[in-house]
């Protein structure tokens, strides 16, 4: 039966209810279940899934409600609700007593010298409470999307006028004054300022510059689409003249992919006046113009880390594209893992949740052979043209065709574990995986594609096969998740892990060129 | 407080819409506080977008 309850004005956030969603989805006799605000986006999905009514049709973006599809033998409607309510309440009972102000004015005179309001309300109302924010005299950084560009640029431009960040909108990282912000990883304080258009990038260089055993004075997150034409890296500047200022920082790393040409000169002028050493990646872009700022370009986000590493050590700056461990051992273990696969095993699955890790991953490994993609190299490699699964795919898990009415799969690893369901087969060669851990992220996403892998290990073994599955781990040994225990729960299970993602993309390099050799 | 001054205070943070954000930094001793936002007159834009107008006069 179908049916579906609605609470006016009860507002929760979208990936508190998405969760809750999912979970509701595992009760038996449940065959599909949405609770969500009845915003468009929400009732059109409701719509996708058949199970509109008559109680849906006067609802309000201010309204939550629960429509679920449902075998009435196992379960009735009230035990939904039930299983939401007890499921809301025990979410709020970390900080049930603290003091909610309804409104940023009330929350301004409430805490007492706030600086930053951090914003990931629904994009369409962002604009408006982050110019609330300016106009206080506040800094922001901006989870949401869906905002304007005219928007984004006019609330940059405010925010250069009062020397204010305005990072975002669809900024996803951040870390201010040694405070993770949204997703980001807890490493080391330290004197390498790092400003960043990519999230995943810049956690992949702050994660590798920890483990090099330095650290971060300052990360400035600008949005992706700051170093465009339109915004013409407002905010990139403002936090690269921050970071020169600032006493703290001694190095400073910029992350992007490649700026517009007119935005790129711009920012190369202000690189050329530094009196601090400056790295730069523009993923896959040009590095004549970087090194002709007297600035350092890179090969990859690890690259990248550990240039500013040397250079703040006074060490000599080298490229590095190679490996950790010996020739040898890698040797070892590119033979080792195309013994365990049979003949047919070829192809390659890479399914990232991290954009530039996936970015990062399909620039390498396009050059070398055709991979389809969400996000392909040129467009003849789309995933629509690929025919059934004969082909090499690298995804990016996080893009928007994957997450409609669903978190990032940073955050719910469910989208990945039924690409693991779907994708890897009888004639996958080898499975590539980032595991993103730190504040923002899943509690446990290791486990989890450590439980996709046994599930497809088991899989293939009924048909007399084996996979083999390379990944790294985007984390600290200071992260909640912690980076030992992620890295162990992947071993278990038989994963490789290497010790970045530009390792692990080598690797699985190395293994296809044996396997189809 | 330019760009500078911040990097010399205390993080203090208004969130607004993730409670998870909220949370997550709270776990960390950060002074925070979290806003209960709903949607402006009850989502319906018309109504939000006079209002929005309302409080630039």
């Amino acid at each position: 039966m179908i049916q579906s309850i609605v609470r006016k004005n009860a507002y929760y956030d979208s990936v508190t209810l998405m969760l809750i969603s999912r979970e509701m989805k595992s009760i038996e006799g449940v065959e599909e279940v949405l609770v969500g605000m009845g915003t468009d986006l929400n009732l059109d999905l409701v719509r996708n899934l058949n199970m509109f009514d008559a109680n849906l049709e006067s609802i309000t973006p201010n309204d939550l409600f629960i429509a679920a599809k449902f075998n009435e033998e196992f379960v009735t409607m009230e035990q939904l609700v039930e299983s939401f309510e007890e499921q809301i309440n025990r979410k709020k009972d970390a900080s049930a007593g603290d003091y909610r102000p309804p409104t940023l004015r009330s929350a301004i005179d409430h805490l007492e010298g706030a600086n930053l309001v951090q914003i990931s309300i629904p994009g369409q109302y962002a604009a408006e409470e982050a110019e609330t924010a300016l106009r206080a005299g506040l800094h922001v950084m901006m989870f949401s999307d869906n905002v304007s560009i005219n928007d984004e640029l006019r609330l940059k431009k405010m925010a250069v006028e009062k020397g204010l960040l305005m990072m975002g909108p669809d900024c996803g990282t951040a870390i201010i004054n040694g405070v993770p912000l949204c997703f980001a990883n807890v490493v080391s304080r330290g004197k390498i300022g790092l400003v960043g258009a990519s999230g995943t990038g810049t956690q992949e260089i702050t994660v590798r510059i920890d483990q090099l055993g330095e650290g971060l004075s300052q990360v400035i997150g600008t949005g992706g689409r700051d170093l465009r034409e339109e915004i013409g890296g407002l905010m990139m500047i403002q936090g690269i003249e921050a970071l020169l200022n600032d006493p703290e920082t001694e190095v400073i790393v910029l992350v992007s992919k490649p700026p517009h040409p007119t935005v790129e000169k711009k920012i190369i002028d202000l690189v050329k006046q530094a009196d601090k050493p400056v790295v730069i990646d523009f993923i896959g872009g040009d590095a004549a113009s970087i090194v002709d700022a007297g600035a350092t370009p890179c090969l990859s986000l690890e690259d990248a880390a550990r240039k500013a590493v040397a250079l703040l050590r006074g060490e000599k700056v080298v490229d590095f594209d190679g490996f950790d461990a010996s020739e040898e051992e890698i040797e070892k273990l590119v033979s080792g893992s195309a013994a365990k696969l049979s003949a047919g095993q070829k192809y390659l699955r890479a399914l990232y949740t991290g954009g530039t890790l996936a970015d990062e991953a399909i620039k390498y490994l396009g050059d070398h052979y055709p991979i389809y993609s969400n996000i392909p190299l040129t467009p003849d490699r789309a995933l629509a043209n690929l025919e059934g699964l004969n082909g090499h795919i690298c995804l990016d898990l996080g893009e928007d065709e994957f997450t409609r009415g669903r978190p990032h799969p940073m955050i719910d690893p469910l989208t990945r574990a039924d690409f693991f369901k779907t994708h890897v087969n009888s004639s996958t060669a080898v499975v590539l995986c980032d595991v993103v851990i730190g504040y923002g992220a899943h509690e446990n996403p290791a486990g989890a594609v450590a439980a996709s892998v046994s599930e497809a290990r088991e899989r293939l073994k009924a048909e007399g096969k084996d996979l083999v599955v390379v990944a790294s781990v985007t984390g600290t040994d200071k992260d909640p998740q912690g980076l030992d225990q992620s890295i162990a729960s992947l071993e278990q299970a038989g994963v490789i892990v290497m010790p970045s993602n530009a390792q692990a993309v080598r690797l699985v390099d190395l293994i296809m060129e044996k396997v189809s050799a | 407080m330019s760009v500078n001054e911040l990097f010399k205070r205390e993080l203090k943070v208004i969130n607004m819409g993730l409670e998870s954000f909220y949370e997550e930094l709270r776990s960390q001793d950060v002074g925070t506080i979290h806003v209960d936002w709903k949607p402006a007159a009850g989502g319906d834009k018309k109504m939000a977008s006079l209002l929005g107008r309302l409080k630039g006069l």
